[in-house]
């Protein structure tokens, strides 16, 4: 077949494109990843029994804050780097401002906290558990994203990996805040971090090769 | 040329491929099959320049380009400027080209380098050494059916769904996921 040939094949009868195909991959992908999350913490965790009385306080958004701006921030990444040529874009932002500010909260309450308490502050109750369940609950957005990406073309396979990686863990710490007892910022900043970090860097680290097309 | 006519140039071809191929998104087959052409011509220079030592690849490497822009044509933004998306398509493949290239042959320069400074420049479109319609034909019947009668023949959905008693929707899948697969194949080669 010559050229001529294949540019008349790829032309007969070509359908319309979707425009909003993209969106639709991805609503569905965090649909999945949310609800996947949600289900293994209702069903294996336990909603904290105190949740609707902690609902109303302040500092229970401000523990949701953290993980939504950082889903936020990987969704507009993610969603540009499916795309051959374009950069990661404003998204950073929201990442870098999530995490700035919880490392800001993190040193002022271990800084106005008595020297005996930090420690305490830092490892709650929980520690051992939490980056642990947060990846475990980041595998079905972490499956679905990809299914996700790999329909689409990234250029740039590890930074998308990545970014989906962050995408899922954060959808993750969002249902886990649903469980989790832990009221202490240092607390978010340490464990909650380190849980979204693990699968942002399994999603860089598999990206080249998972996400590769033809 | 002098810069400003050039960069005048550049501008206005920008903007004329961006139209074609927008139409062609929107479904115009026409617009399509003339964005895909002109696109060649130029793809075919931009892989003149780079495969200088490699001349009978152009063709073949050429082909597999237009399947990926066809293939990944819906992640393409009005707002991006078309140049670059081709581009990062493009430099993609030739990436992975000069992957399997050293994968498979080592970093040994072909031994009759001495006799290419005498070749003939190759203007036209050369002859493409790599036959898809083989690859088609070792494709599933429900991808390679639809691609046959709605692609290469020219029928209609509606008929082709006819002819093969697979639903509409079925026929549409089969040539998108059919057109998918013949690129990976390509790619596995």
């Amino acid at each position: 077949m010559n050229t001529d040939d294949l540019v008349s094949m790829l032309s007969t009868g070509v359908e319309p494109v979707d425009p909003k195909a993209i969106a639709k991959r991805f609503s569905l992908a965090i649909l999945i990843g949310g609800v996947g999350a949600l289900l293994v913490v209702m069903l294996r965790f336990g909603v904290r029994p105190d949740l609707a009385e902690v609902a109303t306080t302040p500092i229970f958004w401000a523990k949701i804050a953290f993980p939504l701006s950082l889903m936020l921030g990987a969704l507009l990444m993610v969603t540009r780097l499916a795309r051959p040529g374009m950069s990661a874009g404003g998204g950073k932002l929201w990442v870098t401002l999530g995490v700035a500010a919880i490392w800001v909260g993190t040193l002022y309450g271990l800084a106005v906290a008595p020297a005996d308490e930090r420690v305490a502050l830092v490892l709650g109750t929980t520690w051992k558990v939490c980056a642990f369940s947060i990846t475990l609950l980041s595998v079905p957005g972490f499956i679905a994203v990809f299914w996700a990406l790999r329909g689409l073309a990234p250029t740039r396979p590890k930074l998308a990996g990545a970014c989906g990686g962050l995408l899922a863990s954060s959808l993750a710490t969002l249902a886990y805040c649903l469980h989790c007892p832990e009221m202490a910022v240092p607390f978010w900043g340490i464990w909650y971090f380190l849980g979204m970090l693990v699968p942002t860097l399994i999603g860089a680290a598999m990206g080249p090769r998972w996400l590769r097309w033809s | 040329m002098d810069r400003t006519t050039h960069n005048e140039s550049l501008r206005r071809r920008e903007i004329d491929l961006q139209t074609l191929f927008l139409s062609g998104l929107k479904g115009n087959q026409a617009d399509y099959a003339r964005f895909l052409r002109e696109l060649s011509t130029h793809l075919r220079g931009f892989l003149r320049a780079r495969l200088l030592r490699q001349p009978d690849e152009i063709e073949d490497l050429l082909q597999e380009i237009l399947l990926a822009v066809h293939n990944g044509r819906q992640t393409y933004q009005s707002d991006q400027p078309l140049t670059a998306w081709v581009f990062a398509i493009a430099r993609y493949k030739l990436a992975d080209f000069y992957r399997s290239r050293s994968r498979h042959d080592g970093l040994n320069d072909s031994i009759d380098d001495a006799e290419e400074l005498f070749a003939e420049p190759c203007l036209e479109p050369a002859q493409a050494s790599r036959d898809l319609d083989k690859l088609l034909e070792e494709l599933p019947d429900k991808q390679r059916l639809p691609i046959m009668h709605v692609k290469l023949e020219g029928l209609s959905v509606a008929q082709t769904a006819q002819l093969t008693g697979l639903s509409e929707s079925a026929v549409k899948i089969g040539v998108h996921r059919g057109l998918k697969a013949l690129a990976a194949m390509i790619r596995g080669k």
